[in-house]
């Protein structure tokens, strides 16, 4: 995985310095097999270069939602169509030989990637929603806030137990929403192959709530 | 749509099938109409009103609701409704696709990306976290807000289409209208899956179209 820490769009006095950080564990989306190595370095240049746009295009910014925190703002992401298209690209790649049937997205950001990957990789899109949002009956899972918990929601039915899912948000922090998202997925018998996200923040060991469940991301940033 | 003011009673849906009378007020030009009557003989849209499932009594009772989520379901269908709105908008030379949250984000992004657009989010207050302009609507009972980035129009004049999954009384797309309009876009069209029956045949909002693919519905079939 090729990782890029994300660039300030917007340095401000509070905002780390940047400090370009890149770690290669595997080439992105590509099988190297036997002779292919050369082929596997284009693969992974180019990812490269992408990531790099990507990255440079989020935008932080400081104490939003409350002091302290550095608020990691995909919609400068959005506002650069090359930018989208290759943040779409890089997960369609990955996952479109993996038999996905569903992508569920965590709303709201979730809704914004991952209709696009579903419609790319043939796959049903569902939305996972705060409570008393879907109007047909519903399962629930609670989790853990800083001060309190709260739910997310799927529809019965919109969920099969043969179904191999990929769970899509904007962001992976702490976990605890995605970790709500994959067992609502697997309570209904599906397997969650992987979580998708743009962003990590790794200090925040996200990944441990997830346990051996695998986690996917382009970029990743301070918290 | 259950954010808006109240539907009220909504019709029968007819089959896309023979042009409709045209309505008396908000008539669209001559070429927007025929554009209309051969999208109404397209046969993707059976089968994306067929796949919309109508939620009685919900949000509260009287409402029926049209759910999407059973599109979303259908991979050919949901591929369907994007493309037939991808068709009519690629040669608009939009700049922006406008998504109202949060149903508005799950077809806009996919119109953008196809058309070589921005997506610009339009949302409930105190989501975005930069600076932004707000916008006030009215409700049934109350007001809500709609939100924007200071920044996400770039010039004045860029071409931007709204997109929401229904329009009902259109207060919601409205003010969308009037956000856009305050950072000085030019507001091309507004477009949704489903609208009541009085939004066929390009009924304007603020003077801008409103282009739907179908009619809400008042119960399964």
């Amino acid at each position: 995985m090729l990782f890029l820490r994300c660039q300030p769009r917007v340095p401000s006095a509070s905002a780390p310095p940047f400090r370009p950080r890149v770690r290669v564990a595997a080439p992105l989306g590509v099988r190297v097999t036997g002779g292919r190595r050369g082929q596997a370095v284009v693969a992974m240049a180019s990812a490269d270069a992408r990531l790099a746009g990507i990255a440079s295009s989020i935008r932080v910014i400081p104490d939003f939602p409350k002091p302290g925190i550095m608020f990691q703002d995909i919609t400068t992401l959005l506002l650069d169509p090359k930018a989208f298209r290759d943040t779409i690209d890089l997960f369609v790649e990955r996952y479109k030989d993996q038999g996905i049937t569903v992508v569920a997205g965590v709303e709201a950001r979730g809704f914004i990637f991952g209709p696009p990957i579903a419609l790319a990789i043939g796959a049903k899109f569902v939305p996972l929603r705060k409570p008393k949002k879907l109007p047909g009956e519903v399962i629930s899972e609670e989790y853990s806030l800083e001060y309190g918990t709260d739910k997310i929601e799927m529809h019965v039915g919109a969920v099969q137990a043969n179904d191999r899912a990929l769970v899509v948000d904007d962001l992976i922090a702490t976990g605890g929403t995605l970790c709500a998202a994959v067992k609502l997925i697997e309570r209904v018998g599906a397997k969650v192959v992987e979580c998708a996200c743009v962003i990590e923040l790794p200090e925040l060991k996200g990944r441990d709530k997830l346990g051996d469940r695998p986690v996917f991301v382009l970029v990743e940033a301070d918290a | 749509m259950g954010e808006e003011a109240s539907c009220n009673a909504i019709s029968e849906m007819e089959a896309a099938t023979n042009a409709r009378p045209a309505k008396e007020n908000g008539r669209a030009p001559a070429v927007a109409e025929v554009v209309a009557q051969e999208a109404a003989a397209d046969p993707r849209l059976q089968g994306i009103s067929d796949a919309i499932r109508v939620v009685p009594h919900f949000p509260k009772h009287g409402i029926m609701f049209n759910d999407i989520t059973t599109l979303l379901l259908r991979p050919r269908v949901f591929k369907d409704a994007v493309d037939l709105f991808v068709e009519r908008y690629r040669g608009m030379r939009i700049d922006a696709v406008a998504g109202i949250e949060a149903r508005g984000f799950i077809f806009g992004p996919a119109v953008a990306l196809a058309i070589g657009a921005k997506f610009i989010p339009l949302r409930k207050p105190r989501k975005l976290p930069g600076e932004v302009i707000s916008e006030k609507y009215v409700l049934e009972y109350g007001t809500d807000c709609l939100e924007m980035h200071v920044g996400a129009i770039e010039r004045p004049g860029e071409r931007v289409l709204i997109t929401d999954d229904l329009v009902a009384t259109g207060g919601t797309l409205c003010a969308a209208i009037r956000l856009l309009e305050r950072a000085e876009a030019d507001v091309v069209e507004c477009a949704c899956l489903i609208g009541l029956p009085k939004f066929k045949d390009f009924y304007k909002l603020n003077g801008k179209p409103v282009y739907v693919l179908v009619e809400s519905r008042e119960s399964d079939k």
